[in-house]
């Protein structure tokens, strides 16, 4: 089972879960991914340790995909 | 670190080089000429004073003290990227400190349990992550970099945003170090000195591994 998650004030929350073989969920994890990129969260898909892609289509493959917010020097 | 891939973030800040290590060590140099014009010039002018007249060593004393507090300053703004900010609601910091402990190997997630700081390789040198900065620690652990950059969003529990700096930093470790604003550079030692006990330890690890990173 795949798990789109948000970082938030609640530590995070899971969005969506979906599996390749349910059409149903991965449509309803595509709807809130693209639901998140449009209030300007970034989606990463994190690779082991040290590593980290950001992605603007859904993989379908991924065991997790992790939303965030952008960053900025303070 | 994701080859080629480039922080999104970093069109923000166009009109910036993009760091790299020579562009490290040009910056680099150039702190250590800042606190030399900060230092020598007052040190010089209170030998002098003395010199010519002993009985103005108070303000001799002034002098010294010039040169002694402006160093420190800067070595406090720099300790300033890894201090903790306040903290959200148990419940919020233990499912964040979940996800952050997922993303990190046992040895960061020790480090990160004592201090607050995550230890993370990477090709420019060894850095340690904090909630509202980063500092990067150069290859031979005799220089650092303070980084102050953070997630603007005031109710996000301290770990998550450890994890939204992490997440940036292994995205595009350079355009990382691009988009955050520089707050010090300078020796480790100064650096260590300004922070608060329980983060030191974290110094002393960075500076290992980073004498041991290529």
């Amino acid at each position: 089972m795949s798990k789109l998650i948000r970082m938030d004030k609640t530590g995070h929350t899971t969005l969506a879960e979906w599996t390749t073989d349910d059409q149903v969920s991965v449509d309803a994890a595509v709807t809130a991914f693209r639901e998140q990129l449009d209030q300007g969260y970034y989606a990463i898909v994190t690779h082991g340790e040290g590593h980290a892609e950001q992605v603007r289509e859904l993989p379908l493959d991924a065991g997790t995909v992790i939303l965030r917010r952008p960053i900025a020097g303070g | 670190m994701a080859e080629g891939a480039v922080l999104p973030e970093t069109a923000g800040v166009y009109w910036r080089p993009r760091v790299d290590a020579r562009r490290l060590q040009a910056v680099g140099r150039l702190w250590t000429a800042t606190t030399v014009v900060h230092t020598v010039p007052w040190l010089v002018m209170s030998a002098l004073l003395l010199y010519l007249e002993p009985l103005s060593f108070p303000l001799a004393l002034i002098l010294i003290a010039h040169a002694w507090i402006i160093p420190e300053l800067y070595a406090k703004r720099g300790a300033n990227v890894l201090r903790p900010v306040q903290r959200m609601d148990d419940g919020a910091e233990r499912t964040a400190l979940g996800l952050l402990g997922d993303l990190v190997g046992h040895e960061a997630r020790a480090l990160h349990a004592k201090t607050g700081l995550v230890i993370e390789g990477g090709g420019l040198g060894a850095w340690l992550v904090g909630e509202v900065g980063a500092v990067l620690f150069r290859p031979g652990g005799r220089r650092v970099h303070c980084y102050c950059v953070g997630v603007e969003d005031p109710e996000l529990p301290s770990a998550d945003r450890v994890a939204h700096l992490l997440l940036a930093l292994r995205e595009d470790e350079a355009g990382f170090a691009t988009v955050a604003n520089q707050a010090f550079s300078g020796a480790p030692w100064r650096l260590r000195r300004r922070l608060p006990a329980r983060a030191r330890p974290a110094v002393r690890t960075a500076v290992a591994v980073a004498r041991v990173e290529p």
